[in-house]
């Protein structure tokens, strides 16, 4: 029987799980994204590959590790590199002398057959509607997983004591990992919603900050060097633009569950700054940066991998936007070279920044 | 008094310029290209773009400058995609926009969409194109037929050897002859985005430097299309960057050459694209065991360097003439 593995983007792996093990197919978890994925993933991979390419690498190497011979990843059709990225890593991996099987979920181009052949391939036996329901358990965890982020957000800048937050949300994660059944959602979700009422808060000012960007360094804690717990220890409540339900929602469910933010409103409040798709969520990026401004936000900060096209575009227009509409906004570019103190100390004058513009102490 | 139109002798200038000329010429309008790089061009262009932007894309800035001030309109047409189901990359999307919001005091941009993704006639651009200008369809019509026309010619003279700037000169200014034969050395096969290898500043004189050294150089834009795409039928999946389709098929094609007795991969310093059909290629290489130079270029690129990595690589070549035929290969 295979054993499948796919790459780490942030808590993707929980929902991945829960569907592929709903559906009764052997699953390897690479080890959490780390130091030794990177060096792994960016010694192999080319010089100038994204940085997600180079830990997708290395989640690959630590997987194999453990047994893992099937990769399962997504496709894409341009002009983003990730529509290539599985072609590439394989072939790397099969000069490294690996021998993993490749199981791409491409956008169909011909006939919808050809998804479906695949899903099959991986799920095996299980019958369709099995699989439908599997899919729906992974997308309800997702739901439950962001709803937690989005709490965590915002208790963070007014807890009492100092790492209360992050302790519940461990534990609440542990609640949501462990269940292995549909059935078991309301439960969960009852547990959880007590865990994250326990944590003691005080108000206080605090300051509102959209993070937007490449969808894999706005996910992956690991890549973006936990920025929103950082800001959150700031003073700073954070919301981003991309959580997993939505992508999800989005990209596979072409936007037929209602009442969740879509990337179409984005991508409409982009012109005049930036008026064409640029590939990844470049649009996205600059739509966002203005749906923050408007909403009021105090600042805009942008993540992206180094030498990625998209946001490289977005950034070119984000600063024009960040005059025209009196946000400020902070661009942060991540690599295997990106060092914590830099970045922590970028974020501190930020903040400052921020605050004396609003006129508050945080 | 003629309308003057601004093109920057930068990205796609080295394969579309008869295309937009021709164009803007049978409707009555004054072309104006931008001067050939210098120091001063590319200084612009990096002082007015953002740090993470490629190499390729700054220069452009640079010739947009260089324009500014010289022309009524500016022609920077979005290239969304020249080939069915593919892209070229994400800048070339973003161009306008990047232009517009990152230089000041602009002429109007004229920044139609050319998207041949989900179609393949180019009129329905040029109608669009034209109708800035005049009200005249059939005058639009003839245009573009006409500009097609020279467009096809200008390909036909890359495909018998001839690299861009030598064709331009044919067609434009009458030369008959073009280019030599070429030395008596080795051939090399240069592989790279046309804007980094056909523009002397930036590649440091590449082509030339090679033809001094007695070295017989083709590339990519001398190969038909056909051939191209047939070798990049091979890759596992479509790929989706129509000049990423042309530097692989074009490398595989002289891999499989016994004439071409090297090959020049020339890059931009953090090329999204490159990075992975780069990657590619040179695992190809390596594989098949034929002598391979992997040129990255960026504006701190010095020319002391590439020639000595130039004269190694030569070196290398010519060695390898002496040496025992390899058995594996």
């Amino acid at each position: 029987m295979m054993k499948v593995t796919f790459p780490h983007m942030g808590h993707m792996w929980i929902c991945l799980a829960a569907m592929l093990e709903y559906l009764g197919v052997e699953v390897v978890v690479p080890p959490p994204s780390s130091k030794r994925t990177l060096t792994l993933g960016a010694r192999h991979a080319p010089e100038f590959a994204c940085l997600p390419f180079k830990l997708n690498l290395g989640n690959f190497m630590e997987a194999a590790e453990q047994g893992a011979d099937t990769i399962l990843m997504a496709g894409g059709c341009g002009p983003c590199r990730f529509g290539y990225y599985a072609q590439v890593e394989h072939a790397i991996l099969e000069d490294l002398g690996y021998n993993y099987r490749l199981v791409v979920l491409e956008p169909p181009r011909k006939h919808v057959g050809e998804l479906l052949s695949k899903i099959k391939y991986i799920t095996g036996h299980s019958s369709w509607w099995e699989v439908v329901r599997g899919i729906r358990f992974g997308y309800q965890k997702a739901r439950m997983v962001d709803e937690l982020e989005r709490q965590a957000h915002f208790l963070r800048p007014r807890e009492i004591h100092r790492g209360s937050t992050d302790r519940a949300f461990k534990r609440a994660l542990q609640e949501i990992i462990a269940m292995k059944h549909p059935r078991d959602l309301p439960e969960a979700r009852e547990r959880v919603r007590k865990i994250m009422d326990a944590v003691a808060i005080k108000p206080r000012p605090v300051l509102r900050v959209g993070i937007v960007g490449e969808i894999f360094t706005l996910l992956e804690p690991f890549a973006n060097h936990d920025l929103e717990r950082r800001l959150g220890y700031l003073g700073v409540e954070t919301d981003r633009s991309i959580y997993l339900s939505e992508w999800i929602n989005d990209h596979l469910f072409l936007g037929l569950v209602r009442g969740l933010r879509s990337r179409r409103e984005a991508c409409q409040a982009a012109p005049p700054y930036l008026n064409h798709f640029v590939g990844g969520h470049g649009q996205e990026t600059v739509g966002s940066a203005v749906i923050y401004a408007r909403q009021g936000y105090d600042g805009v900060i942008q993540l992206l991998p180094f030498t990625c096209m998209p946001e490289i575009v977005a950034h070119s227009v984000l600063p024009g936007l960040s005059n025209k509409l009196g946000i400020p906004t902070l661009t942060i570019t991540v690599d295997e070279q990106s060092g914590e103190a830099g970045l922590v100390t970028r974020l501190e004058a930020f903040v400052d920044l921020l605050a004396r513009k609003k006129g508050v102490v945080v | 008094m003629t309308l003057k139109v601004g093109i920057p002798r930068a990205l796609l200038y080295y394969y579309y310029l008869p295309l937009w000329r021709t164009f803007f010429e049978a409707l009555g309008l004054e072309v104006v290209i931008s001067r050939p790089t210098t120091k001063t061009i590319l200084d612009a262009g990096l002082q007015n773009s953002g740090d993470d932007v490629c190499l390729p894309v700054r220069l452009a800035f640079g010739h947009v400058l260089d324009l500014k001030d010289r022309v009524d309109v500016l022609f920077l047409p979005r290239m969304v995609s020249i080939a069915r189901r593919e892209y070229i990359c994400p800048k070339f999307l973003g161009f306008p926009d990047m232009v517009r919001h990152g230089i000041s005091g602009l002429p109007p941009l004229i920044d139609p969409n050319l998207n041949l993704y989900r179609k393949d006639s180019l009129y329905p651009f040029f109608a669009a194109l034209g109708r800035n200008f005049t009200s005249n369809r059939l005058a639009i019509y003839l245009a573009y037929r006409q500009a097609v026309y020279t467009q096809t010619r200008y390909v036909q003279l890359l495909e018998k050897g001839f690299f861009p700037e030598e064709a331009l000169a044919v067609m434009y200014q009458g030369l008959t002859e073009g280019r030599e034969p070429g030395g008596d050395g080795p051939t090399v096969a240069v592989i790279g985005h046309p804007y980094n290898i056909y523009d002397p500043y930036i590649s440091m004189n590449l082509l030339s430097r090679l033809a001094r050294n007695g070295v017989r150089v083709c590339s990519a834009e001398n190969l038909p299309e056909t051939l191209v795409r047939e070798q990049a039928a091979r890759l596992p999946k479509h790929l989706f960057w129509s000049l990423g389709q042309r530097m692989i098929g074009a490398a595989w094609h002289y891999l499989q050459s016994p004439g071409v007795d090297g090959i020049i991969h020339v890059a931009s310093f953090a090329c999204g694209p490159d990075s992975l059909t780069g990657e590619l290629i040179s695992r190809e290489v390596k594989r098949r065991g034929k002598p391979f130079l992997n040129l990255t270029l960026d504006e701190h690129s010095a020319e002391a360097g590439v020639v000595t990595r130039l004269e190694a690589f030569l070196d290398m070549i010519e060695r390898r003439q002496f040496l025992p035929a390899r058995e594996s290969v």
